[in-house]
């Protein structure tokens, strides 16, 4: 069986008793605040650890605080499918800071950290093919940033300003 | 009349839809071809690069992105029911259970209790939809591998699946029927009865489409030790669901993380050891079967009582009190224009989709939008594993393989 929340972060917390910043447990979900420095430490120790035993990396999110020192959130979130448990390990990072590549550790993290990067704008070191993966390649903005409107940013002005020959019109 | 419209040749032109030969390069590779983004058997927008030696793969690369709409940047400036709608349009063809991981993921995140009837109705329709989308699944896979009548057989059953999701929510296919709190409307006990009545037609249809398939050479020919994936690798590069299952990991969350009525069913949890494209297909197949079972259990045990929670959190006043209360009336327009709020905190709620773990990560400052929405949608992460899958197998085989893994492109570039 797995282990409890408060359990789960314990085991970490008395593994890695520097890296682990901050923790919490909220409806029922485990959340370790971690250095992001240490990220591959901690990301290979929760893989490999008997007790934990997170082979599964169900997803990579990046939340964006601008008004924070340390803009980014990344949000891993792991499963143990023998032992079926949760966790939510975090990291706080600066804009232009780029953070280690968990593709070692999990494979599934490749499009994951690709998503993030084109999305947001946050980078992965020694990613093995960090390319833009939603929007394409010379595209300029991460539209998941807060500063980006929703209805869109024009990237090439011409492009969305259609002039129509006389007696064409637009609709109908 | 003289116009300066090139038409292209008719010839020419279907040359470019079969497949277009991008460019002949020296190396390990005799030649590189491009398949899709606008190709039947890629199921939407899929462009797949693949280098060739000879007629076998040696690598391909995936491009995705053509049908990005940008949800999850949506989500951020919508309530929380008008998101509803959004994840209609992730996987549209179960939007079901696209509603069904929204609302759940914010149940979890308000701490609200949905009421028995509410929950089985639910999971009732959360299976109807599984049935639909492995109908399409199969119907479109055995279309792509050569098996006509099995596809048109599939979109007769799914069909009388959307009678009844239109008679519960008014829609065909983006039905916004789920709501945080319940669903939008009660089943009636006629519905339900033909929902009974449909599970035993659709067993022995089933059967038909098996007859069909499974016990057919050809289709062993085309499907068995094609697009063999490990457990281990199965696992490490992240595929869940049906697919995952194909590989022998019993990984279920509606098992493991019973939501809705689930932890109240009685079902198992059908895998394969073969990894190959036939193990998916089997383990869908017995899926189907399982969740004629559920939909028999859930209309069996089927409580009275409400579908959706009384709670001054998310429910309006109801229209009675709201038209003869002057406090209940004032609450009316301001939850019509504010909606509800939900409060300061995170959530990450995965449930088992019909293609693999749909999650939902919520973000919320205490408003009645979240601050931030991500959608962990199965179809992406199960797209992932296609390179290695395809990896020395023929260019005939890819269409194979791209079917076994059940995309919806939808869901993969949202």
């Amino acid at each position: 069986m797995g282990l409890a929340p408060d359990d789960l972060l314990n085991r970490l917390a008395g593994q890695f008793p520097d890296a682990v910043l901050e923790r919490a447990v909220a409806r029922g979900d485990a959340t370790a605040l971690i250095d992001p420095a240490r990220l591959l430490e901690v990301a290979a120790f929760c893989r490999d650890d008997p007790a934990l035993q997170f082979d599964h990396l169900s997803d990579i999110a990046a939340v964006d605080w601008p008004q924070r020192a340390d803009r980014f959130d990344l949000a891993y979130h792991l499963y143990s499918i023998p032992l079926n448990h949760r966790l939510r390990v975090k990291l706080h990072l600066p804009e232009g800071q780029a953070v280690e590549t968990v593709t070692g550790v999990w494979p599934a993290a490749d499009w994951l950290e690709r998503e993030v990067w084109d999305l947001m704008g946050v980078s992965f070191a020694h990613h093995p093919d960090l390319r833009r993966i939603m929007m394409w390649d010379d595209y300029p903005f991460h539209p998941l940033r807060k500063e980006f409107p929703t209805e869109g940013e024009p990237d090439q002005p011409e492009d969305y300003h259609v002039v129509f020959p006389p007696g064409v019109r637009a609709h109908g | 009349m003289e116009s300066d419209v090139r038409l292209m040749d008719p010839a020419q032109a279907h040359g470019i839809m079969v497949e277009s030969v991008v460019a002949t390069s020296p190396g390990h590779s005799d030649m590189t071809i491009n398949m899709g983004p606008q190709h039947p058997s890629t199921h939407g927008v899929l462009r797949v690069v693949l280098d060739l030696e000879g007629e076998n793969i040696v690598n391909s690369t995936v491009h995705i992105g053509y049908l990005h709409r940008g949800i999850e940047k949506l989500a951020e400036s919508r309530t929380y029911t008008q998101i509803i709608p959004l994840t209609d349009r992730t996987d549209y063809t179960a939007a079901m259970t696209g509603n069904q991981g929204l609302v759940v993921a914010v149940e979890r995140l308000m701490e609200l209790e949905v009421p028995p009837r509410g929950r089985y109705v639910r999971t009732m329709v959360a299976e109807l939809q599984r049935l639909a989308s492995h109908l399409i699944w199969l119907g479109t896979h055995a279309m792509d591998i050569g098996a006509m009548s099995v596809f048109l057989y599939c979109f007769r059953e799914r069909e009388m699946v959307l009678d009844f999701f239109e008679e519960l929510s008014g829609a065909r296919l983006t039905y916004s029927y789920y709501r945080v709190g319940g669903v939008m409307g009660d089943a009636s006990p006629d519905l339900l009865k033909r929902v009974y009545d449909f599970t035993d037609y659709f067993t022995d249809r089933l059967a038909e489409n098996e007859a069909l398939l499974t016990d057919n050479d050809l289709w062993l020919v085309r499907t068995q030790g094609v697009g063999v994936i490990s457990a281990k690798d199965a696992v490490a590069v992240g595929l869940t669901g049906p697919s995952l299952r194909g590989s022998g990991v019993a990984y279920d969350i509606r098992k493991a993380e019973p939501y809705d009525a689930y932890a109240d069913m009685e079902f198992d949890i059908p895998t394969r050891e073969s990894g190959d494209v036939f193990g998916r297909y089997m383990v869908r197949i017995e899926e189907m079967k399982q969740s004629v079972r559920i939909i028999r259990q859930c209309i069996e045990r089927m409580p009275d009582g409400p579908v959706s929670v009384e709670d001054p959190r998310v429910t309006p006043p109801r229209r009675e009190v709201a038209m003869t209360h002057m406090e209940s009336m004032i609450n009316h327009f301001m939850w019509n224009i504010h909606s509800f709020a939900a409060p300061k905190g995170e959530v990450y709620s995965a449930i088992e989709a019909p293609k693999g773990e749909l999650g939902y990560y919520i973000v919320s400052d205490g408003g009645n939008h979240p601050y931030r929405l991500r959608i962990r949608p199965p179809s992406f992460c199960n797209l992932q594993a296609l390179s290695q899958m395809v990896k020395g197998h023929m260019i005939a085989d890819v269409v194979a393989i791209i079917g076994s893994i059940d995309i919806v492109l939808g869901e993969v570039d949202r």
